[in-house]
């Protein structure tokens, strides 16, 4: 059975289904209703890296639904560290489970896994390269917030040269026909394959320093963290981690609808003070992980999820 | 005009395209340490691709997988098993979709250079001309002045 590898592995049509799955499952992700369509399946978590929100939501969305979770554990008590290559990992676990979530610091590790295994893949992460199942979960939250994805105008911000995150979403937001907005600092800029590669596909793509000047016209304003150990210089690192540090008074110009987002963990770029606006999504964002993993799941495992859910509460 | 004379017994490799012989060496890892005469010619007159270079390599006739490596260089050129002084086969250069098992991937973070994992190296062309080429599991664009460290 096919995985979920790169937000290539979906046409613009199921990725919609699949936010429309998700939409009808949101009581059972909030726990008011109790619907065990996974009750007898196995999910095997493999995080062969550090992750928190992503390692939790699979493991809560498989539970919410009646599944069973296995974990890897901890990397450095597991046969890993004795050696073993990812293929005989994935060739044990693709025997004790029914779909594998996995998280590697290898870029291309999650379709090298697909490759090995009969089980699907949900690509949780591979080095710098793709995380889908965070690009549906920030695509659930935008659709949430504006009722749609098409043309929207998104402002990405912060590190763009090495979060996976932003790659993988700004591919998927051209699809749906977005104009892009990077801004970051020239040292984390977008990496240039990537910037060609969305305007081959039509992107129309802005790229600035200047953040609070981009925000004007903005229906989202994407944030991410800013890495100290990216920088040689600690001053430098100090003069960009300041220009890209949102704060409440900074939202005064803005959209009424705009939504602020973040895959979190956030350091400074996002001053407490913008918690209490109405433009703040990144917690709901994260709850959001849960519901769209629960339609991943679902889907990958080719279990329908009814189109009217109601049931008994817990 | 005769630049360099005929071999008896090796191997042709002709219609290069100009300027790519060395790299076309390396990927053959024919080097310093050859111990068979090579002859090189660069950038001569060609009536169909207008300037070329030809390699002739003496005693050693290319196989399978030399020629799976010229593909990534020169998947054009012609190549000629010269015995007794005379063409006794002429060999055919594929390169197809994708490219297994004859290179890995350039890029240093792919899961692929873990070298005990035993799936096949795998990668895409993407483009013939100019080559392009991409990893199968990583999907980086593939460096191709370093293919030649990266032979199998």
């Amino acid at each position: 059975m096919a995985g979920l590898i790169t937000m290539d592995d979906l046409t613009n049509e199921q990725i919609l289904d699949i936010l429309g799955d998700a939409e009808r499952l949101l009581p059972v992700a909030r726990g008011e209703i109790y619907l065990p369509l996974l009750q007898g399946r196995i999910l095997g978590n493999l995080f062969f890296e550090p992750s928190t929100r992503t390692r939790m939501s699979f493991e809560t969305a498989m539970k919410r639904l009646g599944g069973d979770v296995i974990n890897l554990g901890d990397v450095k008590t597991s046969s890993v560290v004795k050696g073993e290559t990812l293929y005989d990992t994935i060739q044990m676990v693709d025997g004790y489970t029914d779909i594998i979530a996995m998280r590697h610091p290898r870029q291309g590790a999650a379709q090298y896994a697909q490759d090995a295994a009969q089980v699907p893949i949900l690509n949780g992460g591979d080095g710098a390269g793709h995380h889908p199942t965070q690009t549906m979960l920030d695509l659930f939250t935008i659709k949430q917030a504006h009722g749609h994805l098409d043309g929207l105008r998104v402002v990405l911000a912060g590190d763009l040269r090495y979060g996976r995150t932003v790659h993988s979403l700004s591919h998927a937001l051209v699809r749906f026909g977005c104009d892009l907005i990077f801004a970051s600092p020239d040292l984390l800029k977008m990496p240039e394959e990537i910037v060609s590669d969305l305007r081959s596909h039509g992107a129309n793509v802005t790229e600035t320093e200047d953040l609070y000047g981009s925000m004007a016209e903005a229906d989202v304003v994407y944030m991410t963290r800013i890495q100290k150990e990216r920088f040689a210089d600690e001053d430098e690192y100090a003069r960009c981690a300041g220009a890209y540090k949102l704060h409440a008074r900074h939202l005064s110009e803005v959209k009424q609808d705009m939504i602020v987002m973040h895959p979190l963990p956030r350091v400074d770029e996002i001053d407490p003070s913008v918690d209490k606006t109405r433009h703040a999504r990144y917690f709901e964002q994260a709850f959001n992980g849960v519901v769209a993993r629960m339609a991943l799941l679902c889907r990958l495992l080719g279990v329908p999820i009814p189109a009217k859910i109601e049931g008994g509460a817990l | 005009m005769r630049r360099v004379t005929a071999i008896r017994n090796g191997t042709v490799i002709d219609h290069i395209p100009s300027g790519q012989a060395m790299r076309v060496l390396e990927m053959l890892g024919i080097g310093a340490s050859t111990a068979v005469p090579v002859s090189l010619v660069m950038n001569v007159p060609s009536k169909k691709m207008g300037s070329k270079d030809i390699i002739k390599v003496e005693d050693r006739e290319l196989n399978q997988s030399e020629l799976d490596r010229l593909a990534l260089v020169a998947p054009d050129a012609h190549v000629a098993i010269i015995r007794a002084y005379s063409v006794a086969e002429k060999l055919t250069i594929n390169l197809g979709q994708e490219v297994v098992n004859v290179v890995r991937c350039t890029f240093s973070n792919c899961i692929t250079t873990n070298l005990r994992e035993p799936q096949p190296h795998r990668l895409k062309v993407v483009q013939r001309d100019p080559l392009q080429l991409r990893c199968h599991y990583c999907g980086r664009p593939q460096n191709l002045s370093e293919l030649a460290n990266n032979v199998l």
